[in-house]
């Protein structure tokens, strides 16, 4: 059989959406030597040792079956009462909170759960690589909205006005946000919310970097007045606990919204792994000090990283959590590819090109912070040198 | 004394690396590279820093592998100084590491290191038995030291994630 009559199979949908660019670079670093990498996604931490232990015990006491469709209900219990003690929200365990395979799952859901053919959901440029695809799989059309640089990448309200059409059903908002790592006030997030109820919208606010706010405390979107029942809240253990390899997320909502989730989840997942939820009780009864730990770190390797990069020609405002950095290259008069790819070539660093999160991202380029000191430190010495080079 | 956080926080990074450049120090707390080096004379002025320590493993050159043991001490205190000459009259020796005193079973807990077993039991025979208050000593040798002052020996925890990822 050919190629072509092999294709003939696929879904219009799935042949058109585009590969993720963060594969291509992935293949071309995959295999070099010596290669610092900034383009990484997720923690440098391991998952601390008490939540890896409280995952052994319970394989060792054999809990190796489904867990209810929803996850263990001990497990809701406690991220219900995370959710309220640290961020003010007020979720039911029984009928509001449902556990995900990571919170990827609980945006695929949420996303599915709202999107008839044909409906417009608003995405914020710069972007997780997932959202566009996410609504377009769902049978939905994502409508960008680009921020940029001099607002420190931050959605505007009036931005949504203008993109606003009958069709529009929701919006997703991440902060502190990947890539850029720019986390919105409450005075902003207020702000937003007046056209939020003003054209009686949904926000599907992504706040899987919560824990990671350094210079304010975190404001959920869910929390904003009169917010609760226009929000689908979608987090997970990821990024805050060091957990990504786990895939646990969850979502919350108002019971109507999460029950019709639970709908598809319950066909097309069954639960979450159990052996994962019994860690991640752990990791929110006793590992909060470790997050808090972790958190520090960040911020210090931040303050570090940010400086630097500054110092050497590629201005950067300070982003307020997550752990990206997101630099203007525009004194190498390169392409964010050329860059990304000559840096890897020429000096080994690993970074993610800004293009590959949509349009508003070239220009720039995505390099993490989660790395050791020592690593940031050969990686700035590397960079500094690739400058004074291209400038 | 208190400090201000940002002098803590300094304090907390020399202490995990004393290595750590001031200039990334600086960069890492938003402090010019002066402020921080003032900030750390202050507290080794103060004594807050006592002292620059590097973790050698020993076991790794031949020849100077050394021997360690925890001995527990029961002593009689005296009136008027209670545990505090007897603690100064055995931290004296260089071969003391360290001195503490405890709660519970014996009094004072000694960490003694020698080139062998006999001069650690010359040591304790000799020179910790012998003096006036003390009453007893129990003397437990090393045999592997696993992690030692918040460090794991021999730890070598590389970099499991893949390259770039969204």
């Amino acid at each position: 059989m050919s190629i072509n009559n092999r294709t003939q199979y696929l879904s219009k949908t799935v042949s058109n959406l585009k590969p993720s660019g963060i594969r291509r670079f992935f293949d071309l670093a995959a295999n070099m030597e010596g290669v610092i990498s900034l383009g990484v996604g997720e923690p440098d931490f391991v998952t601390s040792w008490a939540v890896r232990e409280a995952c052994i015990l319970s394989l060792e006491q054999g809990h190796t079956s489904y867990t209810a469709n929803a996850g263990l209900i001990e497990l809701r219990k406690e991220i219900s009462s995370y959710l309220n003690r640290t961020f003010s929200v007020d979720y039911s365990p029984t009928t509001e909170i449902l556990v995900t395979v990571g919170a990827s799952q609980a945006l695929d859901l949420a996303l599915r759960a709202i999107i008839d053919p044909g409906d417009e959901i608003i995405i914020v440029e710069p972007t997780f690589v997932s959202y566009g695809p996410l609504v377009t799989l769902a049978g939905g059309v994502p409508v960008p909205i680009h921020t940029n640089s001099e607002d420190e990448f931050k959605l505007k309200p009036e931005q949504i006005e203008k993109v606003v059409t009958s069709r529009t059903k929701a919006i997703i908002i991440c902060s502190p946000n990947n890539p850029t790592g720019s986390v919105l006030t409450k005075e902003e997030l207020v702000e937003i919310s007046k056209i939020i109820k003003k054209h009686n919208l949904l926000v599907i606010s992504d706040e899987i970097y919560a824990e990671l706010s350094y210079d304010q405390k975190y404001t959920s979107f869910a929390s904003i007045d009169g917010m609760f029942d226009q929000t689908i809240l979608i987090s997970g253990f990821s990024k805050g606990f060091a957990m990504t390899g786990w895939r646990l997320g969850f979502v919350c909502a108002p019971t109507e919204l999460l029950q019709a989730m639970l709908k598809i989840h319950q066909y097309a997942m069954m639960c979450a792994p159990t052996m994962a939820q019994f860690a991640a009780i752990e990791a929110l009864k006793g590992g909060m000090q470790d997050v808090e730990n972790m958190k520090k770190s960040y911020r210090q390797r931040r303050n570090y990283f940010i400086n630097s990069l500054t110092e050497i020609g590629l201005t950067c405002y300070s982003p307020g959590g997550a752990f990206y950095a997101f630099p203007s290259i525009e004194k190498s008069g390169m392409s964010s590819e050329q860059f990304a790819e000559a840096l890897l070539l020429e000096e080994r660093v690993a970074v993610v090109p800004g293009n590959v999160f949509g349009e508003s991202g070239e220009g720039f380029v995505r390099a993490s912070y989660a790395s050791s000191i020592e690593h940031l430190q050969e990686a700035i010495k590397r960079m500094k040198r690739f400058m004074e080079k291209h400038s | 004394m208190t400090f201000n956080e940002i002098e803590v926080e300094i304090l907390g990074l020399i202490e995990k690396d004393s290595r750590l450049p001031i200039e990334t120090i600086a960069k890492m707390v938003n402090k010019s590279t002066d402020e921080v080096t003032e900030i750390i004379r202050k507290f080794e002025d103060l004594k807050v820093i006592v002292e620059y320590n590097t973790i050698v493993n020993w076991r790794k050159v031949d020849g100077h592998e050394g021997v360690t043991a925890m001995i527990d001490v029961k002593v009689t205190p005296k009136r008027g100084v209670g545990f505090d000459e007897i603690a100064e009259r055995i931290y004296r020796y260089p071969e003391v590491k360290s001195v503490y005193l405890m709660s519970g079973a014996y009094d004072l807990s000694v960490v003694i290191e020698g080139r062998s077993m006999s001069e650690v039991g010359n040591f304790v025979s000799e020179k910790l038995s012998t003096l006036d208050s003390v009453l007893s000593t129990t003397t437990h040798f090393v045999m592997k030291k696993y992690k030692h002052d918040g460090t794991i020996f021999d730890y070598g925890e590389d970099d499991k994630r893949i390259v770039v990822s969204p």
